[in-house]
């Protein structure tokens, strides 16, 4: 089914199922720990041996000899996998380095061995037993210092401009021009990346944790030289990904080379302390922003530019995307450049480009408003724009931040706020509320999905979307329920089986919107069939388990009598995308405290409104909001991998160093959804809802310690340091 | 994890001989630092003598009207005990700042105090760390010191002692009581117990080969106003950036003791004379002779900044 023009009404619309927050259908397996993880196939895997992974100890040179003898002396063992061993091993398309490191190594922690023994003991013991001699090379290391050397890069649109910036920002009333910075991040989700493979014959069966399942597919076969067709890779639940999970790693290539040498099922997680470096992260940003405006508080000058790093080969982080799409304003320009370095691969984490990007902009929109003593709302509102101002010819899809900002303002006590900074103080603290603008793409791609009609009435999807917490079970089974006409129960969801047909996947906010539009096409094509069968005539309506056309009225089931009925089709998609500007928007409203006299931030409350399409279950979209709101307050405080730039490596690679929020950081969560549905992206009416939640959480809190503080911090995370020399005198306490 | 034997322990004093006659023997207690460390072999005993059957978990008044504290008693007990929270409140505090409720539960008083340092290089086996491998090196010297201590320190290492019940012990002078292993026993201040890592930081107490903790005692209650403040950079689960042990008289004298600075719990009873006059001045006394890198030169403010709290939570609380 070809989505290329804008959607008019259609079943979803009746929203008896659709729209409503059912619970997630897959929680009973969750919470009796029945959903079975890729480390937990013990069904279908009875006696797996265990793989251990071994992480180079050295960011940049070579193996000069690797002494595998004690190892393999050691109690249990059944194999050792290394680069020497492994025969002939290619690159993932979506690899930067190679995941089966040497005798070069790229980064600190790249995999270099698997040892497979009886057990995960006996496995982990013996990789101690590795004995690796390196002959070390020079690195770099540091963002600030490639900076200079940085290019730009290869890929994407690095560069845009529009009108005269110098010009416009030369002639400017009002200027700002300042630089930010956002550390090294860890998606650091809960199930690190974890496989079980097995080879049955020359096919590998494997289970691993992967948003997307082709990918997958694609990249474990490409990596280890087998076609496509002897791959099939499941991937049925997913502890959390963030992104981190969109490519093939270690875990899955050395369970399926550790399985090849043993002769045995093997299963591979990867220590946590190793995922850190041997994974990828969202890398550090520099970004310079100009902003030029008149003193009434329009913008005539913009300008954003960005550097990131990566090993040789890698990617920007585009955090200048939203820069190109979120305000006004005549003469604008914007940057990508990229340096190499020699750290761990950096990608895609939740929201890339428009998470860091924010965390910048909008601050800089916060410092420009109060420059020009506006009220930061109004600030933006004023430089609101219902058009791509780099192409005034395509409009927003649906464009409405200045609903987000008001509704929000209204509900969070806005009105109140006194905007002077460091005015208000509650006790020992001093009390700020901030707010910025979230803005996020909307992707859409295509997805694809098999439905089948059972005899005794039961709908069942297939497809090989992935549901990486976020609930994609459920709003599948409400998109089938909503077409057939069947309550909820009456559907069954099977996901994550390369058996299936290719979805979307999970990555980018477009699953949800994507994988559900895809089940529509195959449900649409499931009806018809439906009809054909019944011999029914006219417009069919199909409510209730019972199908209607015509003036009869048959039970669904009746369809499937002889046989059980099965469609499937995929939603592609036309050129709406590209006459159409879509995306999502929002506001964030955070209040904070800081200790007047340690700078310690706590969150005292936060509240996001969101207009992003159609919300298909007001439910789990609130637990992604809730739950990027969450990530966005890490951001913000505490979330930062330390780079060694001696030894080059991010140090704080557990999760004691690595500080992600914990319960008593998070307190009162809002969420407002504005009631929307948006045409132009899919017949589902819906976009995506889980990156625009983190998107601007991070300068809202900024902004808000601003506001308490007076003191303007511009290198995240906002650690109690860089505020102590200027808070007040302590004896003042 | 290495390979080791295991027995449980009969008494105090079998325990301690044992350990002192078996090759590469160590004490188990929570196992809440000991098994994460033997996990990735940072620590590596051959055997293991559980103590968690002796009787040693109770909490029972001195003569002298101070309590004693036995070594294996958990944290969460100590914490929630009437009297600790009536005479000793910087004490119950501190362990209730500590790690999360379910490590609590299986820590205990004696494991507490011989917890080992979080330096992350510690825990990289890949990286030269003096106190894990004595002669390799101190990866933190050069690199991220975020954490790390800024007093008592050595060119061979500047790893921060962790624990913050430690803390509160050593504002209230506790003794640490122990049996050797020829079976006699000594009670030594809290304030001996640890070493500063000079030369040997792998050498952490001044514990003898065997030698088991079988009590901490606290001495009478001090009276005054008590405050442990602990700054970090979440609100929960995290170690100390600077932790301030803070018992205040009514006339404003009183003593002070310092965590996430120092190799061990940090005091000076000469500096703290100044608490009622000069409040700075006991800071400028216990951090005299630091030695901070850019990253962590803050906790020299942090550390006043807290005190000075701390001071003025106590008057509030009065
Ligand atoms: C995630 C995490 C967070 C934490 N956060 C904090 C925190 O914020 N603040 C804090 O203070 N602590 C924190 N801790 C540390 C925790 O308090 C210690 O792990 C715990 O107190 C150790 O007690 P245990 O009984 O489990 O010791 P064990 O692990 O059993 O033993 C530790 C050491 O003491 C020795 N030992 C034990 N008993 C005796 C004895 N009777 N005599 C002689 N030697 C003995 C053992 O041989 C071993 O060397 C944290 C720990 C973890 C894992
Ligand atoms: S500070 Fe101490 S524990 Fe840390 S690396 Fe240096 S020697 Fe090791």
């Amino acid at each position: 089914m070809k989505f290329d023009t804008p959607a008019t009404k259609n079943p979803i619309d009746r929203l008896a199922v659709v729209g409503q927050p059912v619970d997630r259908i897959d929680g009973p397996l969750k919470t009796t720990g029945t959903a079975r993880y890729a480390y937990e196939h013990h069904d279908a895997v009875a006696h797996p041996a265990y793989g251990y992974v071994v992480g180079a100890g050295i960011a940049k040179g070579t193996i000069r000899s690797m002494d595998l003898a004690d190892a393999k002396a050691s109690p249990g063992v059944l194999a050792i996998v290394t680069a020497d061993n492994a025969g002939p091993l290619g690159k993932g398309d979506k690899n930067t380095a190679l995941l089966l490191g040497g005798p070069k190594i790229e980064h600190y922690h790249q995999a270099i061995a698997l040892v497979v023994a009886e057990s995960f003991e006996q496995a982990r013991s013996a990789a101690r037993r590795i004995h690796v001699d390196y002959a070390r090379e020079p690195g770099a290391f540091d963002l600030a210092r490639a900076r200079d050397s940085a290019v730009k890069p290869g890929t994407g649109k690095p560069d845009s401009a529009v009108g005269d910036f110098d010009g416009a920002f030369a002639a400017a009333a009002v200027k700002l021009d300042a630089t930010y910075t956002t550390p090294d991040q860890s998606h650091a989700m809960m199930e690190p990346h974890a496989s079980t493979a097995l080879w049955d014959g020359d096919k590998l069966v494997i289970w691993t944790s992967n948003q997307m399942v082709a990918w997958g597919v694609a990249d474990v076969a490409k990596t280890l030289g087998i076609p496509k067709e002897k791959v099939h890779l499941m991937s049925p639940f997913i502890g959390g990904g963030f992104g981190g999970k969109l490519f093939v790693r270690a875990d899955a290539i050395l369970a399926a080379l550790g399985a090849r040498a043993a002769k045995r099922p093997v299963k591979v997680a990867l220590p946590r302390p190793l995922m850190f470096n041997n994974t990828t992260h969202r890398p550090a940003t520099i970004q310079r922003i100009r902003l030029g405006a008149t003193r009434e508080g329009k913008l005539t000058a913009i300008a954003h530019e960005s550097w990131s790093g990566d090993l040789p080969g890698g990617k920007p982080e585009t955090a200048v995307d939203q820069t190109r799409l979120l305000y006004a304003g005549a003469n604008r320009m914007t940057a990508l450049r990229l340096a190499e370095l020699d750290l761990a691969e950096a990608n895609a984490m939740r929201a890339p480009g428009e998470a860091p990007g924010l965390m910048a902009l909008e601050i800089a929109i916060d410092e420009m408003a109060q420059k020009l003593g506006i009220d930061p709302i109004q600030f933006r509102i004023a430089n609101d724009t219902q058009v791509d101002p780099e192409h005034p010819e395509r409009p927003f899809s649906k464009r409405r931040l200045i609903d987000c900002l008001n509704v929000g303002a209204e509900k969070f006590g806005w009105k109140a706020r006194n905007p002077r900074p460091a005015s208000t103080r509650d006790g020992r603290w001093l009390a700020g509320l901030g707010v910025a603008a979230a803005f996020r793409n909307n992707l859409v791609t295509k997805s694809g999905a098999r439905v089948r009609l059972g005899k005794d009435g039961i709908v069942t999807v297939e497809t090989d979307m992935t549901d990486i917490g976020t609930g994609s079970y459920t709003i599948i089974a409400q998109t089938a329920a909503e077409m057939m006409g069947v309550p909820l129960h009456r559907v069954v969801v099977r996901l994550g089986d390369s058996d299936y047909p290719v979805s979307s996947g999970s990555g980018g906010q477009w699953g949800g919107n994507s994988s559900t539009a895809g089940v529509y096409a195959a449900c649409t094509k499931l009806r018809e069939a439906v009809v054909a069968k019944l011999g029914l005539a006219g417009e069919a309506e199909f409510v209730d388990g019972r199908v209607r056309a015509g003036g009869r009225d048959v039970a669904l089931a009746d369809a499937a009598k002889g046989g059980e009925l099965v469609a499937e089709d995929a939603m592609e998609y036309g050129d709406l995308a590209e006459r159409y500007q879509q995306s999502t928007f929002g506001a964030h409203f955070v209040e904070v405290r800081v200790d007047a006299a340690t700078g310690e931030t706590r969150v005292k409350r936060m509240l996001a409104v969101c207009a992003a399409g159609r919300i298909l279950n007001p439910k789990t979209a609130r637990s992604q909001v809730i739950g990027a709101m969450t990530m966005g307050v890490g951001a913000a405080l505490s979330e930062h991998l330390v780079v060694d730039r001696n030894a080059g490596f991010f140090v704080n690679h557990d999760l004691a160093g690595y500080e992600v929020p914990v319960h008593a950081d998070i307190p009162h969560l809002d969420v407002v959804f504005l009631d929307e549905t948006d045409p132009m992206s899919s017949p589902m009416k819906a976009k995506g809802i889980a990156e625009l939640g983190i998107c601007g959480v991070a300068a809202a809190v900024a902004n808000a310690i601003h506001h308490a503080t007076g003191i303007r911090v511009r290198d995240y995370p906002i650690t109690l340091d860089k505020l102590l020399d200027r808070l007040p005198p302590s004896t003042d306490a | 994890m290495k390979p080791f034997t295991y027995e449980r322990a009969t008494s105090t004093a079998q325990a301690a001989a044992r350990a002192a006659s078996v090759p590469g023997a160590k004490f188990v207690a929570g196992g809440t630092n000991l098994l994460d460390l033997m996990k990735i072999e940072i620590e590596t005993p051959a055997h293991l003598i559980d103590v968690n059957g002796l009787d040693l978990a109770k909490i029972e008044p001195t003569p002298d009207g101070g309590l004693r504290v036995g070594a294996l008693v958990r944290n969460t007990d100590l914490a929630a005990d009437a009297r600790v929270r009536r005479d000793y409140p910087v004490l119950a505090r501190a362990l209730l700042a500590g790690a999360s409720p379910q490590l609590r539960n299986r820590a205990t008083t004696a494991g507490n105090l011989l917890q080992r340092t979080r330096c992350p290089y510690f825990y990289d086996p890949d990286q030269p760390c003096n106190k894990r491998e004595p002669g390799s090196g101190c990866a933190a010297l050069a690199g991220y010191r975020r954490m790390h201590a800024i007093v008592g320190t050595s060119d061979a290492c500047i790893a921060a002692h962790p624990s913050d019940m430690a803390v509160a012990m050593r504002v209230l002078d506790a003794q640490v009581e122990t049996i050797r292993a020829d079976g006699t026993t000594r009670s030594l201040p809290l304030a001996d117990l640890h070493r500063l890592p000079g030369s040997t930081p792998h050498l952490e107490t001044t514990l003898d080969a065997g030698e088991l903790v079988t009590a901490v005692v606290l001495p009478p209650p001090p009276g005054g106003v008590h405050v442990y403040r602990k700054v970090r950079d979440r609100a929960s689960y995290a170690f100390a950036l600077v932790s301030v042990a803070l018992v205040r008289q009514a006339d404003g004298s009183g003593r002070v003791a310092l965590g996430g600075v120092a190799p061990k719990p940090w005091r000076s009873e000469e500096a703290e004379r100044a608490l009622a006059s000069d409040p700075q001045a006991v800071v400028d006394g216990l951090l005299k002779d630091a030695r901070t890198s850019p990253d962590n030169a803050f906790k020299l403010t942090l550390a006043r900044r807290t005190l000075d709290a701390a001071i003025a939570d106590a008057r509030s609380s009065r």
